[in-house]
């Protein structure tokens, strides 16, 4: 399988090896080594996966295999009804957006969504959305607080769709109104990265009571690849711009900007979808719990506070520099 | 003006702002070639008077075109860039980086806020400043921003904020970032409120900036031939694979695609936006607090406008 990262490769080729031992060995002896193999696996990926670099972070996020928000609304939810379109230009599949149940509670969940092979990502952009789809989200959004549903988005994009098209109907337009009209939204809104949180097209469905992250996904105002080939002027000093960015899931709960890390099945949440929904479902039910009995005035006032505080400066008028 | 000198001979930082440039220098113009004299040139307020190509300016500079003489009185001056990320790039690192642009401008960050008057009305204002890396908005632009609009808010002024732009900065990672949506939310209240804002958009104006505050204006202004846009050209070319039509991204095709509401010449923005101002003026009694129970009615005499330095509005 060439869906492999390089620094997956060795704990890969360890398991290969496992599993055609298992498949043929027999005996105490075969069962002694293979326990030692196993062991030297257990190692092996603690060792890989409690060391990743920013970037290989990155190239997890990215994971061709990893779970995308469809898998999600499969895991978590049930009875799951798309709907489409912005009532105004069309509609956008690199987001999903519908109605499903999270236990009992009905939900709108959006989502941006990443295709599996060629042909789906050339209706999906990759994940990456035009205006409609913004506006579909919203759209959608509004009617979930005028029925008084809470709000599930899932993140996963390079960044908004840079088209010819996408600047003619307004991408900007469309990403800084949902940015104010999120804002006031009267219902819970909870959002987790699953995989890219890639800037201005990430937040544009992102501005939330609660934010989470996946342990290896990322949340960034530009790519590593778009911020080197700026600072580095060398696009594929990407690793070293990925460290600079401060970019991961941990690097951002230390910077205050979301408010909890869910963790991956070692490895990452592609060996394992199933697993890996299932903290996210989880998560979501705490979460939503948490805000369900929060009056409305509070609930908008909290999540402008949430915002209003985000930055870092010095006041000189208060303390000279 | 060294800034012009600066830009044209691509020399980089040597010169204080503020120091006088010996008349008799020229520039020449990037819309039609033209030699211009520096004093021709301040004359027309930094616009040529062949091809009218908008040169951009720095936020003082565009201050002083914009708002009444004498009326305005910074605010928040004093906020500094933090480096929360302890960024470093290929060359530099981030405070070095800061440093040299604020040597260079003499501002601490790419924007000046305060409070002024504009045909007698009273606005909290936020100018960017393109010469302070490239007008990037980070943690000291979105403050000021976001306080503006607060001040707009408990000071009943209108709120002008005027872009110059390339975007959020890098360098301060994901926190840019969250600055649009600060900025954002902080304006639903503002329309809560009933307060107009106008935002006025200049010579770049472009992705996150873009893509928040800039593009939610009551009424949006843009200068002739500015750039506006969310993703970069290149980005597109390369990601369509095909050539980009002729004037894309201009205020002008902006326009027509619906997303400003005029184009305003340089010379004719101050009585423009004196003008809108005066509309709102009327309809909300002097940007009154709560109208006066009767949103539609109308009233032949409204209220003086403030028009001192730090007056406030005389809406009670
Ligand atoms: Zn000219």
């Amino acid at each position: 399988m060439s869906a492999w990262l390089d620094f997956e490769k060795p704990v890969f080729e360890l398991e290969q090896k496992i599993e055609e031992l298992r498949a043929q060995a027999q005996g105490r002896e075969a069962a002694a080594q293979l326990g030692e193999l196993e062991r030297q696996a257990e190692t092996l990926r603690r060792e890989i996966y409690a060391n990743l670099t920013p970037y290989q972070r990155v190239q997890l996020a990215r994971h061709p295999k990893r779970p995308y928000a469809l898998d999600y609304v499969e895991h978590c939810f049930h009875g799951w009804l798309e709907l489409h379109g912005d009532r105004h230009f069309g509609d956008d599949p690199a987001i999903v957006a519908g109605l499903a149940f999270l236990d009992e509670r009905p939900v709108m969940v959006i989502g941006q969504q990443k295709g599996r092979d060629t042909k789906e990502n050339l209706l999906r952009r990759f994940g990456m959305a035009n205006p409609e789809g913004y506006r579909k989200a919203l759209r959608l959004m509004q009617t979930a607080a005028r029925f008084r549903m809470p709000i599930v988005t899932l993140v996963d994009t390079p960044g908004a769709y840079p088209g010819l098209g996408a600047e003619e109907r307004g991408q900007a337009e469309a990403i800084a109104v949902n940015l104010r009209e999120m804002a006031r939204l009267t219902v819970p809104i909870v959002t987790v990265v699953i995989g890219e949180g890639g800037s201005g097209g990430a937040l544009a469905i992102a501005v939330a009571d609660t934010v989470l992250m996946l342990e290896n996904s990322i949340y960034s105002v530009i790519s590593p690849e778009g911020c080197a080939s700026i600072l580095w002027r060398d696009g594929k000093k990407g690793p070293l711009a990925a460290e600079a960015l401060k970019l991961t899931a941990a690097d951002l709960e230390r910077l205050e900007i979301v408010d909890g890390v869910l963790p991956e099945p070692i490895g990452g949440a592609h060996r394992d979808h199933a697993a890996a929904a299932a903290t996210v479902r989880q998560a979501l039910r705490r979460h939503l719990e948490a805000l369900s009995g929060v009056p409305e005035e509070e609930l908008v006032a909290r999540r402008l506070q949430r915002y209003r505080r985000m930055g870092v400066f010095r006041d000189g008028a208060e303390s000279p520099a | 003006m060294s800034w012009l000198k600066r830009e044209r001979a691509g020399i980089k930082g040597t010169k204080t702002p503020g120091v006088e440039v010996p008349e008799g220098l020229w520039t020449k113009c990037d819309g039609c070639g033209e030699a211009l004299f520096q004093k021709v040139l301040e004359e027309h307020l930094w616009t040529c008077p062949h091809c009218g190509h908008h040169f951009r300016v720095p936020a003082r500079t565009y201050l002083g075109l914009l708002v009444d003489e004498g009326s305005f009185s910074e605010r928040d001056a004093g906020l500094q860039a933090g480096d929360p990320l302890g960024f470093r790039d290929a060359r530099m690192r981030y405070p070095d980086r800061l440093k040299a642009a604020q040597q260079e401008t003499g501002l601490k960050d790419a924007a000046v806020s305060g409070v002024a008057t504009i045909g007698g009305k009273p606005v909290a204002i936020t100018i960017m400043d393109f010469f302070f890396m490239g007008g990037s908005m980070g943690s000291v632009v979105g403050e000021l921003v976001a306080r503006s609009i607060e001040r707009a808010i408990d000071e009943r002024r209108a709120l002008v904020l005027v872009s110059a732009t390339g975007g959020a900065r890098m360098q301060e990672g994901i926190l840019s970032l969250m600055q649009m949506a600060k900025t954002s939310a902080l304006l639903a209240r503002l329309q809560d409120q009933r307060l107009p804002f106008l935002s006025i958009l200049t010579d770049p104006s472009t992705a996150g900036v873009l893509a928040s505050y800039a593009s939610l204006g009551d009424v949006i202004l843009a200068e002739p031939g500015s750039l506006v846009g969310f993703a970069g050209a290149r980005v597109i070319r390369q990601t369509i694979g095909e050539d980009l039509p002729p004037g894309f991204q201009r205020a002008e095709f902006v326009l027509e695609k619906g997303f400003v509401d005029r184009i305003v010449p340089r010379q004719r923005m101050r009585d423009e936006v004196s003008q809108l101002l005066e509309f709102f003026w009327r309809s909300t009694r002097g940007f009154a607090r709560d109208g006066d129970g009767s949103p539609h009615a109308f009233h032949p005499h409204p209220p003086a406008a403030g028009g001192g330095v730090q007056a406030g509005p005389g809406s009670r």
